[in-house]
């Protein structure tokens, strides 16, 4: 493996960041036609619709449901419907909980993944080889597949019920440390780290201005998709947390349990609780697509 | 591509103060000293360091879990009552001859299928749609992205909603073109597909981006000389692009079968009163696993279920990187065969004989024997 890595940072050099090469003259290529144009209003429509469906039925009454012809346009019921999603589930607790256990669940990936991350790739230390195979080794183990002693050892530090419970267990992921030293490898000369040592840095320091500001693009990826995979979580947080300190997912199973009949406040629900990501979305979407584009980012 | 900290090293090591001058040194610079042996310390402990956080954490969250999976699989063990006798393989035995436990791998596997196939296909389309010149790329890149977002549990609620048997959108439209309502969460069939849908409303745009890029590097040249040798745009894209990305697929195939094999939030939600249908139409193994030790409170059989489930993860995995590494070997020898033929026409020698050359040497020489 480590005779392919090599051939391919000799060829590309500078790492992801240039990893895809503007093949196209953009001026002489032609633009396609209406086809094309025609295919990209079905996707959009087939991402979208689901979605302003939902919307339009938070904002209106349950026996909407039974018209003729799905409603198209808005109807006026929405703050009702965010009343009883409000007094049914703890919401804005649940929402604080969310985004507290992604951001602490992000920051601690991050970090211990580039700090590990900068080791494997940069540092030269006795068995790096061996532990950098069983790290990428572990990315293909279903790790959520031990819940039951997991939920055991939560029991018996008393911490089930608590939040603490959904953040320890995801504060290091094998796909964070492989994501930051496939990064790390190429973008980080040798030579700037072996400067800073000369001139009387310490390790960590080197680390920190060298190793540092060098990955912040590669974090900056990481960040988004750890928090949208802590975020996301759910069947770990169902079995820790109670209904009155929920996650944003755990509080929608427990919305439709309370309201299986009363579909419009359940669709209520799941359009407030998306929008956090929406913004997300809106503010980062473009970081998002190109870093699901880098190719390296696992799903 | 690590050979380059050893200089480094061997300059601490002459300066290192020998022994005879050792006492003498020290008394001169005692601080420098010390800060030489403490920096000495500090590259040498470091790397560790850095890297200890990761696999003290994971081995505790982690793996030390998985294998006391293992081990609790061994035992009669209950939620409240705690470890009981020890059965040995007899959970894993019992397991094997559950019906509920084949149904849900077989539910588990239609449920991969129905949303693995379309899924790639129209990943594929897409990123073919989406590898032209269009205008306003990234609005069109964010449209497919958007479903990504919305979280699973919120694509479970908007879905079973839609796929409702008597006011949901689906069976509404259903019976304004003619045809009769589907039973989408009483039979098994309609149910799996409800539930594949969910899963490729949400992901096929990710993996859309994903094949897009690979799609991007593809080199240039290769569509310009099959144009050139009069291949159509669909010749091109079956006989360049898609050799092109396959590598990419195989990923995303890989990554889609870990996931999908572990589906719990779609079939949980599809029916919140029971856990995957009321005849278990649509429970999948980690549901079920999920109501074996959390409802039934049989702790012993669900870490049965749950590292006989783990073999067949890890085992589908392992199949997927040996094809896929002999695959790669496989292309990579064509290439280099390639290479050697063009290296050899470049320096005006003859070149190696392809493949079809010693086919056509062999008939020939097969025909002029029987002559």
């Amino acid at each position: 493996m480590s005779a392919a890595v090599g051939t391919q940072a000799s060829t590309t050099a500078s790492g992801i960041t240039d990893a895809p090469k503007p093949r196209r003259f953009k001026g002489k290529e032609k633009r396609p036609g209406f086809l094309t144009y025609g295919l990209l209003i079905v996707f959009l429509v087939c991402s979208v619709y689901p979605l302003y469906w939902s919307v339009i039925m938070s904002t209106r009454t349950n026996a909407d449901f039974g018209l003729d012809w799905p409603p198209l346009l808005p109807g006026g019921q929405f703050w009702k419907n965010l009343t009883t999603v409000l007094d049914s589930v703890p919401f804005w607790k649940a929402l604080g909980n969310s985004v507290l256990i992604s951001t602490i669940i992000t920051i601690s990936v991050v970090f211990f993944s580039t700090l590990a991350g900068y080791a494997f790739a940069k540092l030269r230390f006795k068995g790096r080889n061996g532990l950098m195979v069983f790290v990428i080794a572990t990315l293909a183990v279903p790790t959520q597949l031990g819940i039951i002693p997991l939920f055991m050892l939560m029991r018996t530090w008393g911490w089930t019920g608590h939040i603490g419970s959904v953040i320890v267990p995801m504060l290091v992921t094998a796909f964070g440390v492989f994501f930051m030293r496939q990064y790390l490898v190429d973008v980080i000369p040798d030579e700037l780290i072996e400067a800073a040592r000369v001139d009387g840095a310490s390790m960590f320091k080197t680390f920190w201005h060298v190793g540092v500001p060098a990955a912040r693009p590669a974090m900056a990826i990481l960040s988004l998709f750890t928090f949208m995979t802590a975020w996301t979580d759910f069947l770990w947080p169902l079995l820790v947390l109670n209904n009155t300190n929920p996650t944003l997912q755990t509080a929608l199973s427990q919305l439709q349990s309370a309201h299986y009949v009363d579909y419009s406040v359940v669709l209520t629900g799941a359009v407030i609780s998306t929008i956090p990501l929406l913004v997300l979305f809106v503010l980062a979407g473009k970081q998002l697509i190109a870093g699901i584009m880098q190719g390296a980012v696992k799903g | 591509m690590t050979s380059t900290m050893t200089p480094r090293e061997n300059a601490g090591g002459e300066t290192r103060p020998g022994p005879s001058r050792n006492a003498g040194q020290r008394q001169d610079r005692p601080t420098s000293s010390w800060r030489r042996r403490l920096s000495r310390f500090d590259t040498k402990v470091s790397p560790y360091a850095y890297v200890a956080p990761f696999f003290i954490l994971f081995g505790l969250v982690g793996l030390f879990p998985l294998v006391y999976t293992l081990f609790v699989s061994l035992f009669k063990w209950n939620l409240l009552k705690g470890k009981g006798a020890f059965v040995g393989l007899g959970n894993y035995a019992t397991v094997l001859t559950d019906h509920f436990f084949w149904n849900s791998l077989l539910n588990t596997a239609s449920i991969f299928l129905l949303s693995a196939i379309p899924q790639l296909i129209a990943a594929v389309f897409i990123a073919a749609v989406l590898d032209q010149n269009i205008r306003a790329k990234t609005f069109w890149r964010m449209s497919v992205l958007l479903p990504y977002v919305v979280t699973p549990a919120a694509v479970a609620l908007i879905f079973s909603n839609m796929f409702g048997e008597q006011y949901g959108l689906i069976n509404t439209v259903l019976q304004h073109l003619g045809m009769d309502p589907i039973m989408w969460k009483h039979e098994t069939l309609p149910s799996h597909i409800a539930i594949a849908t969910m899963v490729n409303w949400r992901w096929t745009g990710y993996n859309a981006l994903i094949l897009l890029a690979a799609m991007q590097s593809v080199p240039r040249e290769l569509h310009e000389s099959a144009q050139i040798d009069g291949a159509g745009a669909f010749r091109r894209f079956i006989s360049v692009t898609l050799p092109g990305i396959r590598p990419t697929m195989i990923f995303v195939i890989i990554t889609a079968t870990v996931g999908g094999l572990q589906i719990f939030v779609e079939p949980k939600m599809f029916d919140a009163a029971t856990a995957g249908g009321a005849q278990r139409q649509f429970q999948t193994t980690v549901l079920y696993l999920w109501e074996m030790a959390f409802q039934r409170q049989n702790f012993g059989q669900a870490s049965a279920i749950a590292w006989v489930l783990f073999f067949i993860i890890v085992g589908i995995g392992l199949i997927n990187f040996l094809v896929s590494r002999s695959i790669g070997t496989a292309e990579a020898k064509v290439a280099s065969r390639r290479k050697t033929r063009k290296a050899a026409i470049a320096a005006g020698q003859t070149p190696p004989p392809t493949p079809r050359e010693i086919r056509q040497a062999r008939k020939a020489l097969k025909q002029g024997g029987r002559s």
